[in-house]
């Protein structure tokens, strides 16, 4: 019988984006126990870590670390292929889908906060197209729209700011805050 | 530390412009919940605005065909001659009623709030 050995070379890339992708998805976790008044309104923390990614190392990777997320994330809480997996892939998918385009907006005119409430209006969008498609009656969702697209101005504008911070922040990975790497980088 | 830019101040105007055309649409006035059809002044049809539907009526003149979608109702066919009724188009608050006279068929949408108790015509 031959042994037959598959090797898979793991890249510095690999390295990175499964180390961004961890972050996120402990931000996802950390979010998920945090208590919300309407089911669906969180401050979509991970947002923040998708954002730094797609600024420093460009959209192909911002699409992997949120494809990753979103699919550790449902293992991690149980919800794998639940409803609540599949609006959660549909609010990544659009969010991606806009800053796909709103990347090409000129960087002088406009800064992160621009980027990521646009990115939290599609993550919204996703979610509710999906639910009023597929989940409730759409005249049922009419009346918290107002209250998701208030949730999404206010996160997306919070998340950017944070995001400016971040990138402001000199750090030895930049843009990256120190402390928050600290528990994944090695030494 | 880089401080927010012009084309920011645009999105978030924007956003903010959507948030409360949002919040005028979906909580301005008394959107009704609840389709009450009658033929010839009898109620024949109870329906809820929150699913799609759609009915045939018949009166004197021939069959009306009322159209419901979430949300919404409305006469989509109707034989009268004028087509009063079919002209009104959709209708979302309650009270709102659309009437096919010489069919003797109505359209009525009703909410938490009723805004008249009755009508005569």
């Amino acid at each position: 019988m031959t042994r037959s050995v598959i090797e898979l070379p793991v890249h510095a890339d690999d390295r990175r984006i499964a180390r961004l992708a961890a972050l996120a998805i402990g931000l996802t976790l950390a979010e998920a126990a945090l208590p919300s008044p309407v089911p669906g309104v969180k401050p979509g923390l991970a947002n923040i870590v998708i954002l730094l990614v797609l600024l420093q190392y460009g959209w192909r990777a911002a699409a992997w670390v949120s494809g990753l997320r979103v699919l550790a994330g449902g293992l991690l809480l149980g919800s794998l292929f639940a409803p609540g997996f599949w609006l959660s892939a549909a609010g990544a998918l659009v969010s991606l889908s806009v800053l796909a385009l709103a990347r090409y907006l000129p960087s002088r005119h406009f800064s992160p906060v621009s980027l990521s409430v646009l990115a939290a209006f599609g993550h919204i969008g996703g979610q509710l197209a999906l639910v009023g498609i597929w989940l409730l009656p759409a005249a049922a969702l009419i009346k918290l729209l107002p209250v998701f697209a208030a949730a999404a101005l206010v996160f997306g504008t919070v998340n950017g700011l944070i995001v400016i911070r971040m990138l402001a922040t000199p750090t030895p990975e930049p843009g990256m805050s120190p402390d928050i790497l600290a528990g994944t980088r090695k030494g | 530390m880089t401080s927010l830019r012009a084309g920011d101040l645009g999105v978030l105007l924007t956003s903010g412009s959507l948030v409360v055309a949002l919040t005028i649409w979906a909580w301005g006035g008394d959107r009704g919940d609840t389709v009450v059809i009658r033929a010839a002044g009898q109620v024949v049809e109870t329906a809820s605005l929150a699913q799609a539907r759609t009915f045939a009526v018949d009166g004197p003149l021939g069959t009306t065909h009322i159209e419901i979608e979430p949300g919404r109702a409305r006469i989509a066919r109707d034989p009268s001659p004028r087509q009063l009724c079919v002209k009104q188009g959709w209708l979302t608050q309650s009270g709102q009623a659309a009437l096919c006279l010489p069919n003797q068929v109505s359209l009525e949408i009703r909410g938490r709030t009723t805004t008249y108790d009755t009508l005569g015509y």
